[in-house]
């Protein structure tokens, strides 16, 4: 008998109504239906209470011009370019010095990887009264170098320099994780050839590393992007978006027109808003890396 | 398997020259960065032993003088910590094995039933991952509220235990799976749930793990979705938990390190003695 007849079983929708109906139930319940809710709700106005009333792009067009949507939207920019750069850059530095082998190696690597596991709750926590301004072990061992360390989540200016501080201390094993997995993947006979040839190791992290670990970053950088667009915990349980709306990301500003002020459809019009600008980020991103690919 | 294979390093990966400066600089940046990973949880273990009056001073002590357990005692009498950590576990175990159960049986299904509209309804599996989670946050809210399930298990355990992700992994696993074994036994007239739960579903155990491990992970950590839904203090999950905690003792920080210390345990525990699939897992899936 063929594979094709296998594949041709006869008595398929007994067997499929036990082994995809309930994925597929549960997707239609608590996934597709909700994503096709959440635009419906968009257009409309609905507090859960009164009757719901359509009113059209109206929270859209008021999202637009929405300082507080302007304000959340320039402070998650904010938090991305402070934090991507870096953890990208330190993870695969990482990364690049655990490929080696030397005693201690996968110590060291479960180490770096120990914030990943943590709850984001926890190590915002944690990172709360490192960067207390008082009495943080951070401020004293600014002090201990002369320094006179700022008010941290205290401070407008600060407050969002120490939600990228812990984010990318929690973070950068995950990204060192993924190059390590990267490295793998590249020919080792490169770098033979690159050392009979005598090629200086600088030349070789940018000619053979760097371009052959283009999907790794592509992918990482990817990912991180689309998460940092949605930051929420650490922001919540460390400024709650404060002082001042210092820290207010976008996520946070759903969450208080949803669950706060119960506006639903209004919250509802700022998450596909979200989503258009992720879509958007990622859409460019790919783009670029085939043009980038391409010309290498 | 590929997607499986194991990050290790290759046989002959550049090794370093031993104690050269070179050498020393690299062993210096690598504890240096361990010490930087590893202080926060020192100092939140610290903290946690100490007495008030010891937790405000100056310079710190990274050892506390007289080191004390009241803040556990603390912890576990204002708020029910145990509680919290049945409900995390219950909550956990629950949506990661129905997770990795509807997904592996879907995954068979889209890789070895032929059906009408199977590929248009993956891709419509798929659309759903490009729309990130926090979209449905709100109409699924309502759906809850209007179910009258706000504050209980249901809620908490279901929408967190369907994923078009889980379901694309499972299906590229079977898809990679020669079909010899499964032809075999289809000629032996067994059926496809007979070949699934009898033979495919124990050769997938690799992929089963990493998708366990990574659907656990999500869901122990999951602080958004109990945030929206549980207002009751019994119903809360350990991250929730603790964020109540910080609302009860804003700057008692020892009683909160000790609250810390209580939710964190646990995972560190596991992760000691399974690091090396959690970091494969996770490193697999890609995604946090």
């Amino acid at each position: 008998m063929s594979a094709a007849s296998f594949s041709r079983g006869w008595p398929k929708y007994g067997a499929l109504a036990v082994l995809l109906a309930p994925s597929l139930a549960g997707m239609a319940i608590f996934v597709m239906g909700p994503i096709l809710g959440s635009l419906a709700l968009s257009f409309s106005s609905w507090d859960m209470f009164a009757d719901i009333e359509w009113i059209g792009i109206e929270n859209y067009t008021k999202a637009v011009a929405d300082p507080a949507v302007r304000t959340a939207l320039g402070n998650t920019l904010l938090f991305i370019l402070g934090y991507l750069p870096p953890v990208v850059s330190i993870g695969l530095g990482l990364a690049l010095m655990l490929n080696r082998t030397f005693p201690g190696r996968t110590l060291f690597r479960a180490i770096y990887f120990v914030p990943v596991v943590t709850s984001w709750v926890a190590v915002s926590l944690v990172w709360k009264w490192l960067l207390n301004p008082e009495f943080g072990l951070i401020n004293y061992g600014l002090s201990l170098l002369g320094v006179d360390g700022p008010g941290w989540l205290y401070d407008p200016q600060w407050a969002m320099a120490g939600i990228v501080l812990t984010s990318i201390w929690k973070d950068v094993g995950f990204i060192m994780v993924i190059y390590l997995a990267g490295l793998q993947e590249i020919p080792n006979n490169l770098y033979e050839a690159a050392e009979i040839d005598g090629i200086h190791p600088l030349q070789v992290f940018w000619r053979i590393t760097l371009p052959l670990l283009a999907p790794t970053t592509f992918f990482v950088t990817t990912i991180s992007l689309i998460n940092s667009f949605q930051v929420f915990d650490q922001v919540w349980i460390m400024t709650e978006g404060g002082p001042a709306g210092a820290t207010s990301v976008i996520m946070e500003l759903i969450y208080k027109n949803a669950f706060r002020y119960y506006q639903m459809g209004y919250a509802s019009a700022i998450s596909w808003l979200l989503f258009a600008i992720i879509f958007a980020v990622t859409i460019a991103q790919h783009l670029l890396q085939r043009r980038w690919g391409a010309t290498e | 398997m590929t997607t499986l294979a194991v990050p290790v390093a290759r046989q002959s990966a550049p090794r370093l020259p031993r104690l050269s400066l070179v050498g020393i600089a690299f062993g210096a940046v690598m504890v240096l960065g361990a010490a930087v990973m590893l202080l926060p949880f020192a100092w939140m273990i610290s903290t946690s032993l100490k007495t008030a009056g010891a937790t405000f001073v100056m310079p710190p002590q990274l050892i506390p003088a007289e080191p004390t357990l009241d803040n556990y005692a603390a912890a576990f009498t204002t708020l029910p910590m145990g509680r919290f950590l049945l409900n995390s576990l219950l909550v956990s175990l629950a949506s990661t094995v129905l997770m990795v159960l509807n997904c592996a049986m879907a995954g068979y299904a889209f890789a070895r039933i032929p059906f009408r509209g199977r590929t248009l309804l993956f891709y419509t599996y798929l659309a759903t991952l490009m729309v990130p989670q926090q979209v449905t946050l709100t109409p699924l809210f309502v759906l809850m509220t209007q179910l009258g399930w706000t504050n209980t298990y249901q809620a908490l355990i279901l929408p967190g235990s369907f994923g078009a992700f889980g379901t694309f992994l499972m299906r590229q696993f079977f898809q990679k799976l020669p079909r010899e074994v499964e032809e075999a036994a289809f000629i032996d007239g067994a059926g496809y749930i007979r070949i699934f739960f009898g033979i495919a579903i124990h050769l997938a155990r690799p992929a089963l793990a990493t998708l366990f491990i990574f659907a656990f992970m999500q869901s122990w950590n999951n602080f958004l979705w109990p945030l929206i839904i549980t207002s009751d203090t019994q119903m809360m999950t350990l991250p929730l938990g603790l964020s109540a905690l910080q609302g009860r003792y804003t700057t008692n920080w020892n009683v909160l390190m000790a609250g810390t210390v209580i939710s964190t345990l646990p995972v560190l525990a596991v992760y000691v003695f399974a690091q090396k699939y959690i970091i494969r897992g996770l490193s697999h899936t890609g995604l946090k």
